[in-house]
């Protein structure tokens, strides 16, 4: 079988597209390759998901941790520390079990004028459940990441915004927000790095790969069992992480020059990758 | 364990739950946490010691002990810890058995890989195939303490690394003035001015470990996610005490345990950072003088 009868069959075969049954015996290098790329479909899905909702609901929770009203701070504490503080396997678990006890009927939702049968079957579903579950997990962390930066926001800008006469909305969206970001940027960028790494456990806690679609460790864990020989799929599976994580440091690297357009050359910092242990 | 347990039909109420809760099957639950918490302790010395390692090689003169130091940390950082873990007890164990095969049979002539099997000697198995159970047991337990130890140790080369380089220059070179040797500087001024600098780092990587403890489950070992599974697991009429599906109640015990592990690490560690900042001139040591003062 030639290779580019491989990538026909395999290529988007972690959703369902191409050859139903995987490759069982005489594994190809080619087979490897496209199979655990095929993975990096679901590993990319969750990341951009998970962190194109969570930034919104981070910045949330930053503000809600700055709030004076109890009501709103307490809260947000508690999210941050039940989620920072326990393991994002165990979430899973957790989460997987609790969705799974949901009634299979559905749930009769009954609002005054209509009643709704919410259908409860899909948040079982890796797609649904565990994208909840990164979404809330980095949430947490990131409102961690603004929380500090939010406090970090230099008194001066804030007191010049109020000297222009900004106030509310249009002061936290012309000043402290646009700040805010400048200064959480390079530990964001090192969450998504660690939230896209994270992706990975998702079929190997509860959550199961139905019809064997699973993500890039799921493949490259297949191929290792089956030819009991880890010296290939993994490194393949190393490749393309190396690869992906490249990615976002140059691509949050573009959105912090942007960030930082403003500031005059000397004093702007390139967004190096460093290594940051935050999670 | 109480007498009035002897038989589980006829119990009810707070009597089951007593019961319940002390079958033999618990009991290796909860020593479950003990043996969590144990290999975490295991795990910090053999890490450090390949944070260490990595540290010292990324700042070696030898160009490409250099590289192996830098691109250890490198390769950590850009691929999920989780494939490591996967990977490493693999790739051990058929290292070690290789090159038992190799020293133990070396008049076998066929190939190591046969087809999608790993054959060598019975004699080079690890560990051999008369070995009683607890040898494959804590075989398997050492292997994943190697898998942790290898992918923790890049991080904490990394921090100690970063620390290292925080120390003023001028003690290093002072110490060269005295004529000491690349040697005695590392020993003698770098490695105890370093710890301050690399408590934060470190700290935070406690609480790292501390997260990645339940993927011990992955490796095989029999952890509190093992026994969180089995026990919560609906139990039919056929078991001495049949209960529905209780895994969601299991797996929150699970996370009150961590939770509690995370919070009484973080006041710890906090305490530790304020002692060591006693007396530095650093911004934390100021501001103790001046509250004492």
């Amino acid at each position: 079988m030639s290779c580019v009868q491989t990538l026909q069959d395999y290529a988007l075969r972690s959703i369902g597209i191409g050859e139903r049954l995987l490759p069982r015996s005489d594994f190809t290098l080619c087979q490897q390759f496209t199979l655990i790329g095929s993975g990096l479909i679901w590993n990319i899905y969750f990341a951009v998901f998970a962190l194109a909702l969570g930034f919104f609901l981070s910045t949330g929770v930053a503000l809600a941790r700055t709030a004076p009203s109890p009501f709103l701070r307490k809260p947000a504490e508690w999210f941050v520390f039940v989620f920072r503080g326990s393991p994002l396997f165990i979430q899973f678990f957790l989460f997987y079990e609790a969705l799974t006890l949901l009634p299979k009927a559905g749930i009769e939702l009954n609002l005054i004028f209509v009643e709704i049968n919410m259908a409860t079957r899909w948040l079982t579903r890796a797609w649904a459940g565990a994208l909840i579950v990164l979404f809330l997990n980095t949430s947490a962390y990131g409102g961690e990441i603004f929380y500090g930066a939010l406090r970090s926001v230099p008194k001066g800008d804030l007191e010049a915004a109020d000297a222009y006469g900004f106030s509310g909305w249009k002061k936290f969206r012309k000043i402290t927000w646009p700040t805010m970001l400048r200064l959480a940027w390079p530990a964001y960028t090192n969450e998504a790095i660690f939230l896209f790494h994270a992706t990975t456990l998702v079929y190997f806690s509860s959550f199961p790969a139905w019809q064997q679609k699973g993500d890039a460790l799921y493949y490259a864990s297949y191929f290792a069992d089956k030819t009991f020989n880890p010296f290939i799929p993994y490194p393949i599976l190393a490749f393309y992480f190396m690869m992906l994580t490249l990615a976002i440091i140059a691509g949050f690297g573009l959105i912090n020059r942007r960030l930082n357009r403003h500031l005059p050359q000397s004093s702007r910092k390139g967004l190096r990758p460093r290594m940051m242990l935050v999670r | 364990m109480f007498e009035y347990c002897a038989n589980p039909d006829t119990l009810e109420g707070v009597r089951w739950v007593s019961c319940y809760l002390t079958t033999a099957k618990h009991m290796m639950f909860y020593e479950s946490f003990l043996v969590v918490i144990g290999l975490m302790l295991i795990t910090v010395p053999c890490a450090m010691a390949f944070g260490f390692g990595g540290a010292l090689a990324a700042r070696s003169h030898v160009a490409p002990l250099r590289w192996i130091g830098k691109g250890y940390a490198a390769m950590v950082r850009g691929v999920p810890d989780i494939a490591f873990f996967l990977f490493v007890p693999l790739a051990l164990d058929q290292g070690l058995e290789w090159m038992r095969h190799k020293v133990k049979c070396p008049d076998w002539d066929q190939p190591i890989r046969q087809g999608n099997d790993f054959v060598v000697c019975a004699q080079a198995k690890l560990p051999l195939g008369s070995a009683p159970q607890w040898q494959h047991e804590t075989y398997g337990i050492i292997l994943a303490v190697a898998a942790f130890a290898f992918v923790f140790g890049a991080f904490a080369a990394h921090v100690l690394s970063g620390a290292m380089n925080a120390v003023p220059k001028a003690q290093l070179e002072t110490a060269e003035a005295y004529g000491m040797s690349r040697g005695q500087i590392t020993r003698r001024i770098l490695i105890p001015q370093m710890w301050v600098y690399a408590l934060p780092g470190l700290s935070n990587l406690w609480m790292v470990l501390i997260k990645a403890t339940p993927l011990l489950f992955l490796l095989g070992v029999q952890d509190i996610v093992y026994w969180a599974r089995e026990l919560g697991g609906s139990k039919t009429s056929a078991y001495a005490y049949p209960h529905p599906d209780w895994r969601l109640y299991y797996f929150l015990a699970l996370l009150v345990f961590y939770l509690g592990l995370t919070k009484v690490s973080e006041i710890g560690l906090s305490r530790l950072n304020r002692r060591l900042s006693r007396g530095q001139a650093t911004m934390a040591g100021e501001e103790q003088r001046k509250a004492t003062a």
